[in-house]
């Protein structure tokens, strides 16, 4: 039955993309698990600026900048510990001079984000003293500042006062790399230098440097406003909903088959405990007892899958299964197997459940999206898993901090997207497997 | 209860009465009075459940317990008269105002007693008053701030629903009547996005009608500050409504046609209706008494199921739109730990659902002749 199932489906070009789709999906999970374990998973989730400080905040996946006019700079990280640009040691009397110089090339339509530079001082009593230089293009020196960092110190053009107040309070990020006297000020393009000379007052004495300058693009798919890199959300969300759907879609398919069969083939007191159950449950308000599940007890993605597989139990399906389960059991087969003397368990497990399979498994393929999009329901209201991330939580992120008023389309469209296509693909395999198995539907 | 009195007088009635008809209204009053018990015994059950879950088992009242001490201990250490009073004198002092007040609100007995006095009172519609949230008007009491949302929430869904339905069975039926042509394997092939639900479109619809192009309002129900004009106030709410009442539609609309043309077609491959056809019948009343009347009940039904699945799925898309119905105030609550919101809202939901499936079993009943009504309700 199945293989004829197989060769009936292929006849359906909407089952072919949609199968197409879920494998894709599980392969992008299989990938996500072997590279990302789940608790690396957490730890990048979870992390600040300890982690993120390379990254920008809210910037745009990088190949947006493909369909733009004004191509967006991406992020320079140049650091003289990885040896980019050059340092050069001088010892000067008892002084040491060392001077690094970042050159990068800039060849974007529009200015960076923020500029810092993140200094890696060794000292043991008196700081270094750090004179900071920015070169242009077309030859003009800058005179950033002086500073004196302290151990692992970090300075942002943004936060000076005194380079703002020179830059005639334009912002820094800006000022640096605009034509001069343009209007609006307009980018100017080639190689720039960041030139650090630092007098280091002792003999052990050493300074490193980080010069970062945050772009508006950023990875494959972006960062948000903890400069978190979303692939990591992208990816996790696949098996994560995967995961939700498939485990809460089997857990009440399977569970209410069998529900209906026992009620069916014992009768009397257990149908009827059955069947008023699944009034009561039909009458229970489920989100919002899951919402009161995730506010008061646990947020736990697992708990709440937990939570959803026990209301969902005692569903509808069990009136339709118990439909089929009343007609079957009066069949000439069941009664033959009485007569050979199998056992209750035998009856149900072997001749009374395979008789719904195929009406199960439509129904259990169209069930996943909607559990897929449950889970992304409660992180939309604020009830995600508090550490792991999800499509749905990203959602909530973006939605927070107004993704849809400040333009950060990518930040909820990506996730949307995915939740989409992971819907529709798992629909579009249940729909035409409902048209196979469903042998009324069959040429309509 | 009515109820019961009811369904005892028309089990005596029927020997007494000759006429047909009588005896069939007597059934389905009878029939009615007893889904109308099983009915509210369902609710009971379920709004005892739910006060457990929003209490948490009781745990509220040690929260509540522990807030009193709170409260009281401060007022009696702030109070400048208790000054001169000894530290183990001003222990009993608040420990007897403490007494005082769990007894003034009940706390002192055990929760499982508490809990059927919170479910009478719920049941009874007697809900009591909010922890934190007012009504617009000013008012705490759950029962205004309920009553007050509920507007908002029936006009959006009414209209949406209402609109849902007529257009759907409207485009079924056409579709049904010339199957297979582009327009109905178009509708096929879009079946699957009613996987996602309405809010989900939402989303999409804001970005691009509010976001983008700035033709539509974001969310809310209507401008601040609202027009004082009645006929500009209709417009405003309106213009408001566009967004939300698109987005249930298109969440359900492909996947309900596609049902509805699904049932009509197998419906019309019957053979009274080939008989029906060949005897010359013109398509309209082909269509009317032969297709539409024995799918009927099957169109209700999926309707009720249509209403429910939208009135829970109300609180995500009154959130994602800000509108200001029980959906958006049923989240409020529960974000600011409102527990006898959360208990009214919840009573609300599952009294409209117990209606709506009551009102609805109650039409199945009288539309399709082969409900045998009274003969059992097992099957």
């Amino acid at each position: 039955m199945i293989r004829n199932a197989w060769a009936d489906l292929r006849q359906y070009p909407s089952a072919i993309i949609g199968l197409l789709i879920v494998i894709l999906l599980v392969a992008m999970a299989i990938y996500t698990l072997a590279t990302i374990p789940y608790g690396e998973a957490i730890r990048l989730w979870r992390g600040g600026e300890d982690i993120w400080q390379d990254y920008p905040r809210t910037a745009s996946p990088e190949w947006t900048n493909f369909f733009r006019n004004k191509k967006l700079p991406s992020t320079v990280l140049l650091d003289s510990r990885q040896g980019h640009g050059s340092k050069v040691v001088e010892p000067r009397g008892a002084l040491t001079e060392i001077t690094i110089e970042f050159p990068f090339n800039f060849q974007a339509d529009d200015f960076p984000q923020e500029l810092a530079i993140f200094f890696y001082a060794t000292f043991a009593q008196k700081q270094p003293h750090v004179e900071m230089t920015w070169l242009t293009p077309d030859g003009r020196e800058i005179r950033i500042g002086e500073y004196s960092p302290r151990g692992r110190d970090s300075y942002r053009f943004e936060g000076d006062s005194r380079l703002a107040r020179r830059l005639r309070n334009v912002p820094a990020q800006q000022a640096l790399f605009t034509v001069p006297d343009s209007d609006p000020p307009v980018p100017l393009k080639g190689t720039y230098t960041l030139r650090l000379s630092a007098l280091v007052f002792e003999e052990n004495g050493d300074l490193d440097a980080k010069f970062i300058a945050y772009g508006k693009v950023s990875g494959l798919a972006g960062t948000d406003h903890r400069r978190r890199d979303l692939m990591v959300a992208i990816l996790w969300g696949t098996p994560i909903a995967l995961a939700f759907g498939l485990l809460a879609a089997l857990g009440t398919t399977v569970t209410t088959m069998f529900i209906a069969a026992f009620g069916v083939w014992f009768g009397g007191l257990i149908d009827a405990i059955i069947q008023r159950i699944t009034e009561i449950v039909l009458i229970l308000p489920v989100l919002p007892i899951l919402i009161m599940v995730g506010t008061f007890y646990s947020r736990s993605i697992w708990v709440i899958l937990g939570v959803v597989i026990l209301l969902s139990i005692f569903g509808s399906a069990i009136k339709s299964y118990r439909a089929i389960f009343l007609q079957v059991k009066e069949s000439p087969y069941i009664e033959a197997a009485r007569a050979y003397g199998a056992g209750n368990l035998r009856i149900i497990g072997r001749y009374l459940t395979p008789r719904v399979i195929p009406l199960l498994i439509p129904q259990l393929v169209v069930l996943i999206p909607s559990y897929v999009f449950l889970e992304a329901s409660l992180a939309v209201l604020g009830l995600g898993d508090p550490v792991l991330p999800t499509w749905g939580k990203v959602i909530d992120d973006a939605f927070r901090n107004g993704a849809l008023f400040n333009g950060y389309y990518y930040w909820v469209l990506q996730p949307a997207a995915l939740l989409i296509v992971t819907g529709l693909g798992f629909a579009m395999v249940g729909f035409a497997l409902d048209r196979v198995f469903n042998p009324r539907l069959r040429g309509l | 209860m009515a109820e019961v009195s009811l369904s005892s007088q028309s089990q005596l009635a029927p020997p007494l009465t000759r006429r047909p008809g009588w005896k069939t209204t007597l059934r389905v009053l009878r029939y009615s009075a007893v889904r109308l018990v099983a009915l509210f015994a369902t609710v009971v059950v379920g709004v005892y459940l739910t006060i457990l879950i929003a209490n948490m088992g009781g745990y509220v009242d040690e929260i509540k317990k522990a807030q009193i001490r709170e409260g009281v201990s401060l007022a009696v250490s702030m109070d400048p008269a208790n000054r001169a009073l000894t530290p183990t004198q001003r222990n009993e002092l608040i420990e007897g105002l403490v007494q005082v007040e769990v007894k003034r609100l009940g706390l002192d007995q055990p929760f499982l007693l508490r809990s059927f006095a919170l479910l009478t009172d719920a049941l009874t519609l007697n809900l009591g008053r909010t922890n934190y949230l007012t009504s617009d008007s000013g008012s705490k009491l759950v029962r205004m701030v309920i009553l007050e949302r509920l507007p908002p929430t029936l006009v959006l869904f009414a209209t949406a629903n209402l609109f849902l339905f007529f257009f759907s069975i409207f485009v079924a039926l056409r579709l049904s009547r010339n199957y297979g042509n582009f327009a109905d394997r178009l509708v096929i092939a879009l079946a699957p996005t009613s996987a996602a639900p309405g809010w989900f479109y939402g989303i999409f619809l804001i970005l691009i009608f509010s976001a983008f192009l700035g033709w539509l309002p974001f969310g809310g129900m209507v401008d601040t500050p609202p027009p004082a004009d009645r006929l500009r106030y209709a417009w405003s709410v309106l213009r408001h409504m566009i967004l939300p009442v698109s987005a249930i539609t298109l969440s359900a609309i492909f996947l309900t046609i596609y049902n509805w043309r699904t049932f009509f077609l197998i419906y019309s491959s019957e053979d009274y209706v080939d008989m029906a056809k060949a005897k010359g019948l013109p398509g309209r009343i082909v269509e009317r008494r032969y297709i539409l009347r024995p799918t009927l009940p099957t169109i209700i039904t999926n309707f009720a199921l249509l209403v429910i699945g939208l009135w829970t799925g109300a609180i995500i898309l009154e959130t994602v739109f800000n509108w200001p119905g029980l959906g958006r105030l049923l989240y409020q609550a529960i974000g600011l730990f409102d527990t006898p919101i959360i208990v009214g809202s919840t009573v609300i939901y599952a009294y409209l659902l117990a209606i709506t499936v009551f009102i609805l079993d109650f039409i199945y009943a009288l539309v399709d002749p082969r409900v045998r009504v009274g003969e059992g309700g097992g099957r």
